[in-house]
């Protein structure tokens, strides 16, 4: 018996087919945008507050017309641009005001006896209404974690020239999955330091209600 | 001599297209691969606020989401105050509880201590609401926390 030759397939529907899933799929995707700013919130316990120095407190007020008040380094408080904000934290973090077992021998501020005296002592608190917007508390938020990175990748680079990268920088290649199990061991130990050194003392009070 | 001379005006020849399928797969397949599914339809406006000292989000089967703004245009009807969504339904912030503990029983007993909250809250909320759903995470222990964020600088606008 002669052998018949089997018929060709016909591909040309094949494009589209696909066109088709590819449409599908373009409408629906979406690249999603992860990120955010982490934080972690006080445990409910009922613990006495600390007493703490007024001069080691930065106190931040946001009204409901998110205007921001800054009550620091023995004023009476001033009301301040958002944009300053990062400058001034900076500026009361680094203060360094200490003296003896409380001096401070890495800030590199001006040393205002009226301000914070150390990194470990310096507490930024935050306090806003109710009705303020809460794109004004993220911008906040972010200009104080802004404020403490920025110390630390000082810090970091002091600490450890030979890596020639800051703090931010080594917190995201440790994060990364890419990063190899040994890189990763010695970077968390250089990352912890500096996390002991500049510990983030953030605390919000509970928002006051508006009339 | 009719052997140099040149075709003149023959038909162009067409464009093979038989190489267009391999193209567009392709492109279908990259697409298949980036396609992360929502989760959730949402229910309200979502315009997430700027910042730029971002971190990275855990893996994805570690966060619960909540979610916070105006009701969207499709739900005029429940009015024009800020609302809460957890899953696909409008919730109270009373409901966050019982939310964040079925969270907690679909999850691994090894996973647990690293479940992160995601608040995803319109920009235009008040702080109001957003301190209501966090002193109901205080209250269930959900301490980790993490306020979702668009890229970019916040100041300059």
């Amino acid at each position: 018996m002669a052998k018949r030759a089997a018929p060709e397939v016909n591909a040309g529907s094949m494009a589209d087919i696909a066109f088709l899933l590819l449409i599908f799929f373009l409408v629906t995707t979406t690249i999603e945008i992860d990120s955010g700013l982490n934080r972690k919130l006080p445990p409910i316990e009922e613990t006495d507050p600390p007493i703490i120095k007024e001069k080691n407190i930065f106190q931040v007020t946001v009204n409901r017309n998110n205007d921001l008040l800054l009550k620091a380094n023995g004023n009476d408080g001033e009301i301040i641009k958002i944009k300053d904000l990062r400058k001034k934290a900076v500026a009361f973090l680094d203060n360094g005001g200490g003296k003896g077992e409380d001096a401070c021998p890495k800030c590199k501020g001006k040393k205002n006896p009226q301000s914070s005296d150390n990194f470990e002592k310096a507490i930024i608190s935050l306090q806003n209404d109710r009705a303020t917007s809460y794109e004004t508390y993220i911008t906040v938020q972010n200009e104080i974690i802004a404020a403490y990175n920025e110390l630390r990748d000082r810090e970091f680079k002091l600490a450890y020239p030979s890596l020639n990268m800051g703090y931010v920088e080594a917190d995201k290649m440790y994060s990364d999955p890419k990063t190899s199990a040994s890189d990763k061991a010695s970077l968390k130990d250089k990352i912890e330091a500096i996390k002991l050194l500049i510990p983030q003392k953030f605390s919000e009070a509970e928002p006051k209600k508006s009339n | 001599m009719s052997k140099f001379k040149k075709k003149k005006g023959g038909d162009l020849p067409a464009i093979s297209t038989a190489s267009l399928p391999d193209i567009v797969f392709m492109l279908l397949f990259f697409f298949m691969v980036a396609t992360v599914m929502r989760q959730n339809t949402l229910k309200i406006e979502n315009r997430l606020p700027k910042a730029d000292q971002v971190e990275k989000l855990a893996k994805r089967n570690l966060l619960m989401y909540i979610y916070a703004g105006k009701p969207s245009s499709a739900y005029k009807d429940m009015g024009t105050v800020a609302r809460l969504q957890l899953n696909d339904k409008f919730a109270s912030v009373s409901e966050i509880a019982a939310f964040i503990a079925a969270e907690r029983d679909s999850k691994r007993e090894e996973e647990k201590p690293f479940l992160t909250t995601v608040l995803s809250v319109d920009k235009e909320t008040n702080m109001g609401l957003v301190s209501d759903i966090k002193q109901e995470l205080r209250k269930v222990n959900a301490l980790k926390i993490n306020y979702k964020t668009a890229p970019g600088n916040p100041i300059d606008k």
